[in-house]
C-alpha cells in the first residue's frame, strides 16, 4: 500500500486532534491549569451530536451550530462555579479538581447512556472516494477536517484581531500585567475555559460519525490532548495545532506499518519522550514548567 | 487626590506593610525610596489592586479596598510593575494597544503621545516585545502605561538596570509626564535621581515610613546621604 495513503487519514484525523489539543492548550495558557477533564468533555460533545442527530435528526456537522454555545456556556459556568476556586492553588489541588469533573461526567453518562457504545450512522458515514487512483479518503473525515481548518482560522481571527482576544494571549503571555492593563484576568480565565470546552466538544462531535460513542470514550483522547500540547509546547495554539497533526499522522502510520495495537503505545512514547528531552515543546521558547 | 491611613498588607500569613500613612496631591511627583524588600512594590501592588490590604486607600474620596484590579486602572491608576512585564510576544503596538485596552477612542491619540515621548518606540513598531533590550522595554511598558489615560502613574523602579544614558532618557520622561498633568508615585533604589525630581518623598524601612519631607529636605538629610548617596 502506497506510503500516501496513511499520512493522508493521518493528517485528517490528526486535524480533529488539533482542535481538542488547541482547547487544553488554551486553558493551559490562560489560566495554567491542567484541564483532565478535557477528554470528558469530548465525550459531552460526542453524545450531544448522537442525540441531535437520533432526537431532532441534525446531521453531525450542522448541529455544531447548536453544540459549540451550549459546549461554550457549558465550559464557562463550570469555571465559574469550580474552577476558578483552585486557580491560585498548587497544581495538584486543580488536577484533582478537574480529575473529580471528569469522572463526575463520564459516570454521570454511564448511569444515563449506559455502558453500550453507540453508533452515529449518517448516509455518508462509510462513504469515501478515491484520489490519484488507490488512495481512497474518508468522506466524515474530510469534512471533519475542513470544519476543523474553518473553526482553526476562525480562532486565528479572534486572538489577533479581536480586542478580548487580544486580552486572552496577553492573559497567557503575562497575567498579572494584564491585570494591570485593566483586563478584567477572572472573566478571560473563564472565557477561555468555554472556548476550550467548546473546541473540545467540537472534536467529539466531529469524530462521532466515525467512531464508537461511548462513556468512557473521552479517556484515550485526554492523553492525545496532553501528548498534543507537550509536543507543541504548552500554552501554544498554533503549536498544539502542527502537534495534533503529527500525532494523527504517527497514529496512522504505526496502524499502518505495525499494527493497530501499537498506536496508543507510540503516542505514549512520544508524550514521555518529549518530556524529558524537549520538555518546551517542539517549537517552545520558554522553560517547560 | 490619593490617601493611604494604616495600611497593612503582605503576603499570605507573611506581613510586609506595617501602618503605612501616605498622601499625594494633584499634580505631585512623590518619591519612595528604600532598600531591597523593604516593601516599596507591595505599596504599589495594594494600591493597584493586585494583593489584598487592611487599612484605608481613598482616591479621590472613594475607597480602593473592595475594587478590583482592573475597576482600579479604570478610575485612572496605573501601575507600570517592576521588572517592565511586557506581553513577550505581542509587538510593540500591540504591547501599546493592551495599555489602552479600557480607552480605545483615544488610543491614537495616546500612541502619539506616546512616541513623541519615546521616537525609538515608533520606529520599533512590529518589533516583538521579548525581543528588546532591557532600557526599550523600560521605554514600552512606560508607554503602555501612559496609553491607559493615567490620572496617577506608579512606576516601580523603572531605571533598574539601565545605563547612565537611559536612565536619563526616563528621568526626563517622567518629568514631561508629570508636566502634561499626570501625577507620579515613583518607587526607586536610584535615591539622587528620584529625590531631585521629586516634590516630596518617603523613605521605607522595613515596611514602615520612617521619615518623609521635601525632595531637597530628603536630599539633605544626613541619614538619607547615609544610608543612600553613600556619603
Ligand atoms: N509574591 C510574594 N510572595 C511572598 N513574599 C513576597 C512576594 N513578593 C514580595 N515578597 C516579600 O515581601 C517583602 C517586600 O517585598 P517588595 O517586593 O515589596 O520589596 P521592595 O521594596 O520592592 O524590594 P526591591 O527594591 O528589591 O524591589 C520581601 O521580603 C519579599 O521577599
Ligand atoms: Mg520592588
Amino acid at each position: 500500500m502506497s506510503f500516501l495513503q496513511p499520512l493522508i487519514s493521518g493528517i485528517l484525523t490528526g486535524g480533529v486532534y488539533a482542535l481538542a489539543g488547541i482547547g487544553m492548550s488554551l486553558v493551559f495558557g490562560v489560566m495554567n491549569i491542567s484541564n483532565f477533564a478535557h477528554g470528558d468533555l469530548m465525550m459531552l460533545g460526542m453524545y450531544l451530536a448522537f442525540f441531535s442527530f437520533t432526537l431532532l435528526h441534525i446531521d453531525p456537522y450542522i448541529s455544531l451550530v447548536l453544540i459549540i454555545p451550549i459546549a461554550f456556556m457549558f465550559g464557562y459556568m463550570m469555571e465559574k462555579v469550580f474552577i476558578n476556586r483552585v486557580i491560585h492553588h498548587p497544581h495538584q489541588n486543580q488536577i484533582l479538581l478537574t480529575v473529580g469533573l471528569g469522572l463526575i461526567m463520564s459516570n454521570t453518562a454511564l448511569l444515563a447512556f449506559t455502558s453500550d457504545p453507540k453508533i452515529l450512522t449518517t448516509t455518508y458515514s462509510s462513504s469515501a472516494f478515491n484520489l490519484f487512483g488507490d488512495i481512497s479518503v474518508s468522506v466524515p473525515l474530510l469534512l471533519s477536517f475542513l470544519i476543523t481548518c474553518l473553526i482553526t482560522v476562525i480562532l486565528y481571527l479572534f486572538l489577533s484581531k479581536t480586542a478580548t482576544g487580544m486580552a486572552l494571549r496577553a492573559t497567557s503571555q503575562n497575567r498579572e500585567a494584564a491585570q494591570l492593563m485593566g483586563i478584567n484576568v477572572a472573566k478571560m480565565s473563564a472565557i477561555a475555559f468555554g472556548i476550550g470546552t467548546a473546541l473540545a466538544a467540537t472534536a467529539g462531535a466531529l469524530i462521532a460519525p466515525t467512531y464508537y460513542i461511548h462513556p468512557l470514550a473521552g479517556h484515550s483522547f485526554l492523553l492525545k490532548a496532553f501528548t498534543i500540547c507537550v509536543l507543541g509546547g504548552l500554552g501554544s495554539v498554533v503549536g498544539a495545532g502542527v502537534g495534533g497533526i503529527i500525532i494523527g499522522v504517527v497514529e496512522a502510520m504505526s496502524s499502518t506499518y505495525l499494527s493497530s495495537d501499537w498506536k496508543d503505545v507510540i503516542v505514549f512514547v512520544i508524550f514521555l519522550a518529549v518530556l524529558l528531552f524537549r520538555p518546551q515543546g517542539l517549537f517552545g521558547k520558554k522553560g517547560g514548567q | 487626590m490619593l490617601d493611604i491611613k494604616n495600611l497593612n498588607a503582605g503576603y499570605g500569613e507573611m506581613h510586609v506593610l506595617r501602618a503605612i500613612d501616605l498622601t499625594i496631591s494633584q499634580g505631585e511627583v512623590v518619591s519612595v525610596v528604600g532598600s531591597n524588600g523593604a516593601g516599596k512594590s507591595t505599596l504599589l501592588k495594594a494600591i493597584s489592586g493586585i494583593i489584598k490590604f487592611t487599612g484605608m486607600i481613598t482616591w479621590n474620596n472613594e475607597s480602593l479596598s473592595s475594587l478590583k484590579a482592573h475597576t482600579i486602572v479604570q478610575r485612572g491608576i496605573v501601575h507600570v510593575p517592576e521588572g517592565r512585564k511586557i506581553f513577550p510576544e505581542m509587538t510593540v503596538v500591540e504591547n501599546l494597544m493592551m495599555g489602552g485596552f479600557l480607552c480605545k477612542k483615544d488610543q491614537q491619540k495616546n500612541l502619539e503621545r506616546v512616541f513623541d515621548l519615546f521616537p525609538k518606540l515608533a520606529q520599533r513598531r512590529t518589533q516583538l516585545g521579548g525581543t528588546m533590550s532591557g532600557g526599550e522595554q523600560q521605554m514600552l511598558a512606560i508607554g503602555r502605561g501612559i496609553m491607559g489615560n493615567p490620572k496617577l502613574l506608579l512606576l516601580d523602579e523603572p531605571s533598574l538596570g539601565l545605563s547612565p544614558l537611559f536612565t536619563e532618557v526616563v528621568f526626563g520622561a517622567i518629568r514631561t509626564i508629570n508636566t502634561s498633568g499626570v501625577t507620579v508615585l515613583l518607587v526607586e533604589q536610584n535615591v539622587y535621581q528620584s529625590l531631585n525630581i521629586s516634590h516630596r518623598g518617603y523613605v521605607i524601612e522595613t515596611g514602615r515610613i520612617v521619615l518623609t519631607g521635601t525632595g531637597e529636605e530628603l536630599l539633605n538629610n544626613q541619614d538619607v546621604k547615609k544610608a543612600f548617596l553613600g556619603m
